[in-house]
Order: structure tokens, then C-alpha cells, then sequence
């Protein structure tokens, strides 16, 4: 994947940054509802559109933005969609079946934080069913896996999801937007133009299985199997980068906007003698377990930690990609602004530092003042598990 | 118990071939359809239906230009046999994919492909704000006013004193909640540009339908917005009643509710009085005709 042109570069706010991106990658099709913090996103492709020959509607609900958008994809048209982890929430059902159909759907979550890597890797729809998710550090990392995006989706016929957050956002970044070129893809003959209607060959996008009279139909099984078989080929498309690996004690793994902070933090720490080192995934799915198994087998690896903006949830893969090779202990916090939209209080290098030096030296996390009066307390009625 | 041998049937004389060549129900296919084949069950009125919006898009030559989004419902299966391009969407969703394909293809002809608990129910904004947005594509509503692929479940457009599987004592305004009236809801639109009720259950009803999905078809080619056809169809199956009580049925029950005619021509808005104030006209003349012999005048009448 490589630039083909340099202009100079302009200070830019994300949103407006990811939505030319997408623009410059062919997308011509976007509908969306306005969410904070992604409502920016949803304006940009509002005020570019139509100038590139597209169009944005203003989607009703979530359920309608992503319905209008499978349509514009079936008819071969690049076409995203978007919203707040929330948002998507609602477009679960047709997250799943969307990638039954196979169109190559690009998604935007511009997330509350980090708790909705589940929902990105793992989904809260039916099935079995992957996105390819693909999580920017910055606005500049943005604009290229934005493109990424749209390529790898039309490549494997198979949504992908932009992970970005409130700072991916809202952050103003010095950058151009270069058009990436990317290998030739096929021609879509499989979307639907009319032009093939009553000629006896008229074509089907579908999720259900089914085609037309006549023609080879999977059924409902058979394309269950056939997802199921082409997940495992889409796990080559694993990003990750990797930082002071080879001689470190301490690895951390954090992804998004929060891991930049995290290689600050490392940064510092390794000056002041510190051998601790990070591995940031770049696609949350397919995740980089393989670096993982392989850090986790360096000879003076004790410990993984997991640094993330949620009450644990990418550790799960962080766990199976250390394969109980050394101790993973999560060093993240659910952490948003009071509103919960917004950068909390442990999206702080200097808090992030003490929290990588205290696992470092297997001391306890440091308590961040004013969230432990949000801890649960325990019920009596709760002490003892149900038999 | 004893049996009684029944009587025996009319006899065919097979010593010689017949005189007229035997008519296969393949030559009686709509060119849009790629078998004759259905899965639908006797009596079905939507084979009917689908076979008037098939035709008129041949008639007015726009087969090469016709995308269809399919809602979830008995009729899905068409997706597969209806020779045109198409899309299938989740239960209640086509008017929004619709609207996407449409975006892309302003010259394509789109239509959806729905029934009453897909769209009345399951999606019922989709519909009501595709229409209200003018997005210049046709809806297509098969109305049995039940789930009929689930098996006679209720839906919103279920009339009061109807018997489903789960009301099953017939729809109780007090305790299951009226029915919905789409076509009235969605004529009363600004966007919407021609709104229509037919049915099938009798042949004038049929051709009464055929050119409502003709005027729909043309207002979506002219670029007028949107444009809605729904058609009442039996479903005796749903209906817990004998395949021939079908038609009856229906014009007694859902007929008497969701009034056939145009709901909304040029701009104007027709409601349910009036509609029933010309059907009941037209009935008297049609009686009229019959009295005196004939009725070849009435079928040069527009609807």
C-alpha cells in the first residue's frame, strides 16, 4: 500500500480527516445518525458528498442508516455507514447478515471509549460472523486504515469497522490525505443494475443462502459453512506493530488512541532504564496472537499486561495469545469524562506511567482518586455462590 | 364401521388424442418469472399479486431497468423465482435498502416486496419515512393481516374480530389494540405521490390492482416520489378456513377495513368514506350493467 502523491499538508480535525479519507478510497454512499462523539463524522460526509458525486442521507435511526447502506453496496457502489458503539448497537442484525450477504460494508465506530471491543471483534449479532476491525492510533493512521478499509472490505466481500474514539475524532492533525493505491480487485459482477433482469440471469444479494431458479443454491447450511470457512483465510490480513519486544520483562499491549499514550509512556520508561516493551494491534480482528505467543516466549519475559480503556475485554485475546506462557494482568479502567463521551481521567501519561511501572515491578495499581467510591460493594445475600 | 365405495368419477376417453393440444401451465408464466413452480399454499392470493407487478413491468418496458428488495414473509421465496434483479433485506427493512439502491441507480425502477407483518409491523418506520422523505421508489405491501409463514399469528393490520393464533378469541380492541390502516397513514404524505388498495379476490379486483401497479410504476418513473401499491390477499391458511371461503372472507373481513381504491392520486388525498362511497357506487352500476345485459361498457372505464 503506498501513497502516490504528496500535497501539502493541513491542519485538519479527525472527523473531517477520516471522511475525505473514505472519499479518496471511492466511498460515494454514506447514511448515518448523529451520536457523539461520531455526529462529525456524519457532517463531513453531509458537506463532501454530494460535491464528489455521492450522497449522505441523514438516516433516521441506525436500523435505516445501515439498511440504506446495504442497498447503495448491492448495487457495487462503495458505501458506509457509522455511529457511537451505541449506535451500532442497533445494527447488530444486520451487522450479521450483511456479512452472510458478502458486501463489502465499511463501518465507523467512533467509540465512547474502548468498551466496545466485544461488540467490534466478537459482535452482538446472530451467527458466526468476523468484521475486519482495524483500530488508528491517530487522524494520520486514520486516513490510511480508512482506505485499508475499503480495499480489504470489496477484497474479501466482508464488512470491515474504523475503530476510533472521541480524541481520533475531534484531535486537529497536521496531515494530507493521499490516495493509497492498492492491488486491482475484481470486477462486481455479482451486484445488482437491472440490466440483467428478465435476460434469465438475473442475479440475487442475499444472506439467506437461496439464489435463483435454477442456479447452484448454498441453502442456509451451506453458506453458514461457507462463511464459516472463509473467516480462518482472513486472518492473514493481521496488522500489528511491536516495540521493544526482544529484550523487554514487561510487555504491554494496548490498541487505538490509548496505545500512542502507551508507547509515550514506554518511551520514558525505557529511557530511564525501564525493560518494558508493547505490542499494538492494528487489527483487533484478526488479532496478532502469534506475536503475542511469540513475544510471550522471550527469555526475560515475566508478565503481559493489558492496557485498556474498558473493564477488561481485549485481555481475552491477550490471554490466548500469551497461552499461559507468563502472568496477563490488565492495567486499563473504564475511564470516559463525567458524560461518558469524552477522555477520562486515566488517558493520562502520567497516570498510564505509574500504572506500567507498578505491574513492571508487581506492585499494585495505584488508585485513581474519586473512582473507588464507584466500586460495587458486595451484599450479604451475594457473599456465598448458589449451590 | 363400514365403507362405502364412492361414486365413481367422470370417465375420459383415452382411445384417441385429444382434439385441442393440452395447455401447459408454463405457457401461462409470467416472462418474469423463471418457473411456475411456488410454494405457496392453495388459495394464496400473493402468487396473484406478484404475478400483476411482474406483468405490468414487462408492459411498460422497464424489465432492464427493475431492481426488487424483498422483505421476510411466504413471498420471500419469489426472491429466488422472480427474474430480476434483486436484493433481500431483513424483515422490515427493504423501503431503507431501497432507498439505497435507488441512490445509486436514480433510472433504475425499485420496488419492495413486503407483507403486513414485515412491513406494518417489523418496519414500520422504514416505510413511513421513505415516504414522507419522497424517495422515488414504489412499496409493495401484500396485506393478509396476518403472520402467515408463522402460521396465522396477528399482526398490526389484523381488523378487530379477526381469529389469529394469538387472538384467538378475534383481534379485541381493548386488549390487543386497533389495526393499522397503511395506506391512509402513508396517503396523508407529503412525499408520498400515488397511494393505492387493491386486492385479488375476484377477477375485476385483479385488474382493478394491475392498473394501480401501473400508475405506480409510471409515477416512479416520472420521478413523482413515492409511491405505494398494497394489495389485500387471502391467506386461508392463516385464516383457519376452507381454500375456497378465501375470497368471501376477505371482502368480508379486511375488505370492510382497509378500503380498496386510490388513496392518494395527484396530490389528492382520498379517504376511507369516499373510497367507500365510490366502491359502493360502482357495485350499484355494475349491478346496473348486469340488469340490462351486459358489462363490455364497464371494462373500458379507467378504475
Amino acid at each position: 500500500m503506498t501513497a502516490t502523491q504528496t500535497s501539502p499538508r493541513v491542519l485538519m480535525e479527525g472527523s473531517e480527516a477520516l471522511a475525505r479519507a473514505a472519499i479518496v478510497a471511492g466511498c460515494r454512499f454514506f447514511a448515518g445518525y448523529p451520536m457523539t462523539p461520531f455526529t462529525e463524522v456524519l457532517e463531513h460526509f453531509a458537506k463532501l458528498l454530494p460535491d464528489a458525486g455521492g450522497v449522505c442521507i441523514n438516516a433516521e435511526s441506525e436500523l435505516e442508516a445501515v439498511g440504506m447502506t446495504w442497498g447503495a453496496l448491492s448495487t457495487g457502489a462503495r458505501a458506509a455507514t457509522g455511529s457511537t458503539g451505541q449506535g451500532l448497537s442497533l445494527m447488530q442484525e444486520s451487522f450479521s447478515e450483511i456479512t452472510l450477504a458478502e458486501l463489502p460494508l465499511v463501518v465507523f465506530n467512533m467509540a465512547r471509549g474502548q468498551q466496545d471491543y466485544y461488540q467490534a471483534t466478537r459482535g452482538g449479532g446472530h451467527g458466526d460472523y468476523r468484521h475486519i476491525v482495524l483500530a488508528p492510533q491517530d487522524v494520520t493512521e486514520g486516513v490510511e486504515l480508512v482506505q485499508l478499509a475499503f480495499h480489504l472490505a470489496d477484497k474479501w466481500r466482508n464488512p470491515s469497522l474504523v475503530y476510533g474514539d472521541y480524541l481520533i475524532a475531534h484531535t486537529q492533525e497536521a496531515l494530507s490525505i493521499e490516495p493509497i493505491s492498492f492491488p486491482d480487485l475484481p470486477a462486481k459482477d455479482w451486484a445488482v443494475d437491472g440490466t440483467l433482469s428478465g435476460s434469465g440471469e438475473s442475479r440475487a444479494v442475499t444472506p439467506l443462502g437461496v439464489s435463483k431458479f435454477g442456479q447452484r443454491a448454498l441453502g442456509q447450511e451451506g453458506k453458514a459453512q461457507y462463511i464459516a470457512t472463509k473467516l480462518p483465510l482472513m486472518e492473514r490480513e493481521v496488522r500489528v506493530e511491536t516495540g521493544f519486544v526482544d529484550d523487554a520483562e514487561t510487555i504491554v499491549v494496548a490498541f487505538g488512541s490509548p496505545a500512542k499514550f502507551v508507547k509515550y509512556a514506554i518511551n520514558q520508561l525505557r529511557a530511564a532504564g525501564h525493560r518494558i516493551g508493547y505490542i499494538r494491534p492494528i487489527t483487533l480482528w484478526p488479532f496478532p496472537y502469534e506475536t503475542i505467543t511469540d513475544a510471550a516466549k522471550g527469555a526475560r519475559v515475566r508478565r503481559i499486561g493489558s492496557f485498556e480503556l474498558s473493564a477488561g475485554q481485549m485481555i481475552d485475546d491477550v490471554r490466548i495469545g500469551a497461552a499461559g506462557q507468563v502472568p496477563v494482568q490488565f492495567i486499563g479502567g473504564v475511564s470516559t469524562d463525567h458524560s461518558g463521551f469524552g477522555v477520562g481521567r486515566i488517558l493520562d501519561v502520567d497516570v498510564i506511567r505509574e500504572r506500567l511501572l507498578a505491574l513492571h515491578e508487581d506492585r499494585a495499581l495505584p488508585v485513581i482518586p474519586g473512582y473507588e467510591v464507584n466500586s460495587y460493594t458486595l451484599e450479604p445475600h451475594q457473599a456465598e455462590a448458589t449451590r | 364401521m363400514t365403507t362405502t365405495t364412492p361414486p365413481p368419477g367422470p370417465v375420459l376417453d383415452t382411445a384417441h388424442a385429444p382434439s385441442v393440444a393440452a395447455r401447459m401451465v408454463e405457457a401461462k408464466k409470467p416472462d418474469l418469472l423463471l418457473t411456475q413452480e411456488h410454494h405457496m399454499c392453495p388459495g394464496c392470493g400473493e402468487p396473484v399479486a406478484i404475478r400483476q407487478f411482474l406483468e405490468t413491468i414487462t408492459q411498460l418496458d422497464a424489465v432492464e431497468r427493475a431492481i426488487g428488495v424483498a422483505g421476510i414473509g411466504c413471498y420471500t421465496s419469489f426472491s429466488g423465482t422472480m427474474d430480476v434483479d434483486l436484493v433481500q433485506a431483513l424483515h422490515g427493512r427493504a423501503p431503507s435498502v431501497a432507498t439505497g439502491v435507488k441512490r445509486m441507480l436514480p433510472d433504475a425502477l425499485v420496488f419492495t416486496l413486503q407483507g403486513d407483518g414485515d412491513m406494518v409491523n417489523e418496519g414500520l418506520q422504514e416505510v413511513i419515512h421513505t415516504a414522507a422523505r419522497g424517495e422515488n421508489v414504489t412499496c409493495i405491501l401484500l396485506n393478509n393481516g396476518v403472520f402467515g409463514e408463522t402460521g396465522g399469528h396477528m399482526t398490526a393490520t389484523t381488523v378487530l374480530g379477526q381469529r389469529t393464533k394469538n387472538s384467538i378469541d378475534g383481534r379485541d380492541a381493548e386488549y390487543h389494540g386497533y389495526p393499522i390502516l397503511i395506506g391512509d397513514l402513508i396517503a396523508q404524505l407529503q412525499g408520498a405521490a400515488y397511494v393505492a388498495r387493491g386486492s385479488v379476490h375476484n377477477a375485476g379486483s385483479v385488474a382493478r390492482t394491475q392498473k394501480m401497479f401501473k400508475r405506480a410504476f409510471e409515477s416512479q418513473l416520472a420521478g413523482e416520489g413515492f409511491s405505494f401499491v398494497e394489495v389485500l390477499t387471502m391467506c386461508p391458511t392463516g385464516w383457519f378456513i376452507p381454500t375456497a371461503e378465501g375470497p368471501d372472507y376477505m371482502t368480508e373481513t379486511l375488505g370492510e377495513v382497509h378500503i380498496m381504491g386510490e388513496l392518494k392520486v395527484d396530490g389528492k388525498v382520498h379517504t376511507t368514506d369516499e373510497l367507500h362511497a365510490q366502491n359502493v357506487q360502482k357495485q350499484r352500476e355494475v349491478e346496473e350493467a348486469l340488469a340490462q345485459g351486459g358489462l363490455e361498457k364497464d371494462h373500458q372505464r379507467p378504475i
